[in-house]
């Protein structure tokens, strides 16, 4: 059987590089898919946990995760979609209106 | 059983007068408003007579409680009111010279603005000062009190526009602070060892302690009683602020300043009478500021050249005899002149009034003269008075400053030096007040033609030329007050003692004891009289050669004099004292210190610095807000960063 640390030490790395994309990119749809990769690498976590523990909540949870995810992603395409209309580019650089 | 004579509405009724005229008296028209005030005080005059109808029926002292005022532990207050000779008296004399003087005031400020609003003061006024003199226990007396400083105050800044009547209500208003300091702390005193403020009561309790040689509680009391005497009756030290209280409306002068509120020290100090008959050292200080206050204001008096101020420092000599007669245990004698004083200074101030109003608002001596047969009622009325106060007989200030006199001399607490001081001062009273006569009503007139003249500091102009005698209004209450000044001295100061006796029964020893014999005091009383009386007729002749035989020889003592008539001249220079002890240290202190050192440097700053911070710290952390999703995604990541770090931290340790 592969090891708890495995799946943490992978879930990490999932994490960490959806941070790093997020911070470095500018590309709005870059982004928004960092920030699915950072869900997903706590979604490997929870099922890591849940399998080491025999516990079925942290299953129940991952499907609540992804669920939300769907969600999210509905929403925030819209919104990207519609940023792009007004604004005629996905660089967050120049999506600042909201500066002092 | 006792009957209830309604004691509350005395004081009450005046009080509904100022409320009604102060209340809707910007809508009444001059005659309304004036008949307002003097159907109250009217009433009130009114029901003072009716008591004093039915006065010798009474069981002395006539006491009647309203209600519960203040009620604490054992302490108890009320509204209560307390009705013995001393106080009919100074109902009687508060009441009618009042409403005399309500009269005049009609005539005399028909012309000025804020006409109601003065009725409204006046009858203010009346209010207090009957709560004064009827309260029975000290604490409502000390609201009286504390009225009629109001009221004054009010008064003598009416013509508020004026910088120096406002400064002199000012004056008038901290000064009497500081005699209502001691008078507080002389009841805190009784409350502390009495338990209770009630005249009875505390009378009571003084009455089984013995008389006290050397110093002790009934010396603090008696002391601090007179500290708050001082202050409103204008003794030395605080005398400062009555001379210039003569800024307010002549009729205010009169009532105020003169006849009444001045008086409610002597009041006060004789109504304690059985605290400072047990006090000899507190008696003995009465006795000497009184004797000293009599003769340093007759000093001042005889150099002054505004009417009104010669008269108010009269007024301050006066009230020095009456707190001479109760220093030397004389208190029916102070009461009896304090009577006399009322009717004829209160004349004499209402006469000034109508010689201003003659001459269109003039007050300096100098420029008067010639008077005589121009305003011949107010002449007559105004020698009547300065007769009386001058102390000729048979007129009222004769028998009550002849009494004075003659106690001073004769009590067990009196000394030969007080009769002589005061025989002095009656010969300066004398001279000063014909000096006052022959420069208003005699020689040539020396004043301009005045069709310009309009009234200092009123806002409405005198619109009528030449010297004109005052109106009716103005002249019945001067007459009554001229014969009163004449006639009242008639009752004579055994009767007026033997009335006043169950006031100032005290059941003291002390005072019987000593009492001289009885034919010994009659061969001395007529000396005694026949000196004051060369004393008075001393001061009419000097004024007459001076001020009327040969008008240039005053000038020429005073060079002769020099440096002490320019002393004389400037009151002593005791308002600069003042001003250098007193005044300048406190407001350099508040500047400097309380100011500018703990408002500004302190408080203020501790504000200014705190928000100056805040600023300083919002200013930088507002570069945070960049506007950049990344930059606050770095954020989060930094904090969460930290976050789990701390907690490996914590894990690990």
């Amino acid at each position: 059987m592969v090891p708890l640390s495995y799946y943490l030490v992978l879930g990490g790395i999932l994490f960490a590089c959806g941070v790093t994309g997020f911070l470095i990119k500018r590309n709005i749809i870059t982004i928004f898919m960092s920030i699915e990769l950072m869900l997903n690498g706590v979604n490997l976590s929870f099922v890591a946990f849940a399998a080491q523990w025999q516990a079925l909540s942290g299953q129940v949870f991952v499907f609540f995760v992804m669920v939300v995810a769907a969600a999210e992603a509905a929403v925030g395409l819209a919104i990207i979609i519609a940023v792009y209309r007004t604004r005629e580019t996905l660089n967050v650089d120049q999506v600042n209106l909201l500066k002092l | 059983m006792t009957p209830n004579l309604h004691l509350w509405l005395i004081p009450l009724l005046p009080l509904a007068g100022a409320a009604i005229n102060g209340l809707l008296g910007k809508r009444f028209s001059r005659p309304v408003a004036s008949a307002v005030a003097l159907a109250f005080c009217g009433a009130a005059f009114a029901m003072a007579l009716w008591i004093a109808a039915q006065f010798s029926a009474l069981r002395l002292p006539h006491m009647e409680t309203v209600a519960t005022w203040i009620r604490a532990g054992s302490f108890q207050a009320d509204f209560a009111f307390y009705l013995d000779p001393l106080s009919l008296v100074m109902l009687l004399v508060v009441t009618g010279v009042g409403f005399l003087i309500h009269i005049y005031s009609v005539g005399y400020m028909w012309e000025e603005g804020g006409y109601y609003r003065f009725f409204a003061y006046l009858n203010l006024f009346m209010f207090f000062m009957l709560t004064l003199v009827l309260a029975s226990n000290y604490l409502l007396m000390f609201i009286g009190w504390e009225g009629v400083g109001l009221a004054s105050y009010l008064l003598i800044g009416f013509w508020f526009t004026k910088d120096s009547a406002a400064a002199a209500g000012k004056k008038a208003f901290i000064v009497n602070r500081i005699g209502d300091f001691g008078f507080l702390i002389a009841l805190f005193l009784m409350i502390q060892h009495f338990g209770s403020l009630n005249f009875v009561q505390v009378f009571q309790s003084v009455s089984s302690l013995g008389v006290e040689y050397g110093t002790g509680l009934l010396t603090s009391i008696g002391l601090l009683l007179m500290v708050g005497a001082a202050g409103k009756s204008a003794q030395l030290p605080l005398y400062v602020w009555l001379p210039d209280a003569m800024e307010g409306p002549t009729p205010v002068s009169a009532l105020i300043h003169a006849a009444t509120m001045v008086t409610a020290g002597v009041y006060m100090v004789a109504r304690s009478h059985v605290i400072f008959e047990r006090a000899p050292v507190a008696m003995m200080v009465v006795a000497s500021v009184g004797t000293l206050t009599a003769l340093f204001a007759a000093t001042i008096g005889v150099c002054q050249t505004d009417i009104k101020k010669v008269l108010a420092y009269s007024t301050i000599s006066q009230l020095g005899y009456m707190f001479m007669a109760c220093g030397v245990g004389a208190f029916s004698m102070g009461i009896f002149h304090l009577m006399t004083h009322a009717f004829f200074k209160g004349l004499l101030f209402l006469a000034a009034g109508s010689v201003i109003h003659a001459i269109g608002g003039e007050q300096d001596m100098r420029r008067m003269g010639g008077l005589r047969t121009k305003i011949p009622v107010t002449f007559w009325t105004m020698t009547a008075a300065t007769l009386a106060i001058a102390g000729f007989p048979p007129f009222a200030g004769f028998f009550s400053k002849d009494a004075i006199l003659f106690q001073a001399f004769t009590s067990p607490y009196g000394s030969w030096v007080y009769w002589a001081i005061g025989v002095f001062t009656a010969f300066l009273t004398s001279f000063y007040m014909f000096r006052l006569w022959f420069l208003t009503f005699f020689g040539e007139y020396r004043g301009e033609e005045h069709s310009d003249h309009s009234r200092a500091g009123a806002p409405a102009p005198h619109g009528h030329g030449g010297i004109h005698e005052s109106p009716k209004v103005m002249l019945v209450p001067l007459v009554i007050l001229a014969v009163l000044s004449v006639c009242g001295g008639w009752i004579g100061s055994d009767r007026f003692e033997r009335f006043l006796a169950p006031a100032f029964y005290s059941g003291s020893a002390a005072m019987e004891t000593a009492a001289p014999a009885h034919a010994e005091q009659a061969a001395s009383e007529g000396l005694l009289t026949s000196i004051s009386i060369v004393a008075a007729f001393a001061g009419l002749g000097l004024a007459w050669l001076l001020y009327h035989r040969r008008p240039q020889l005053p000038q020429e003592i005073a060079q002769a004099l020099g440096g002490f008539y320019q002393a004389v001249l400037h009151k002593y220079y005791v308002d600069e004292l003042y001003a250098v002890l007193f005044v300048k240290p406190l407001i350099d202190g508040s500047t400097s210190l309380l100011w500018h050192g703990i408002d500004r440097d302190v408080i203020d700053a501790t504000l200014d610095n705190s928000a100056e911070g805040a600023r300083t710290v919002s200013d930088a952390a507002r570069h945070m807000q960049s506007g950049n999703i990344r930059s606050y995604a770095g954020w989060v990541a930094a904090g969460a960063a930290v976050v789990i770090g701390y907690m490996v931290w914590m894990g690990t340790r």
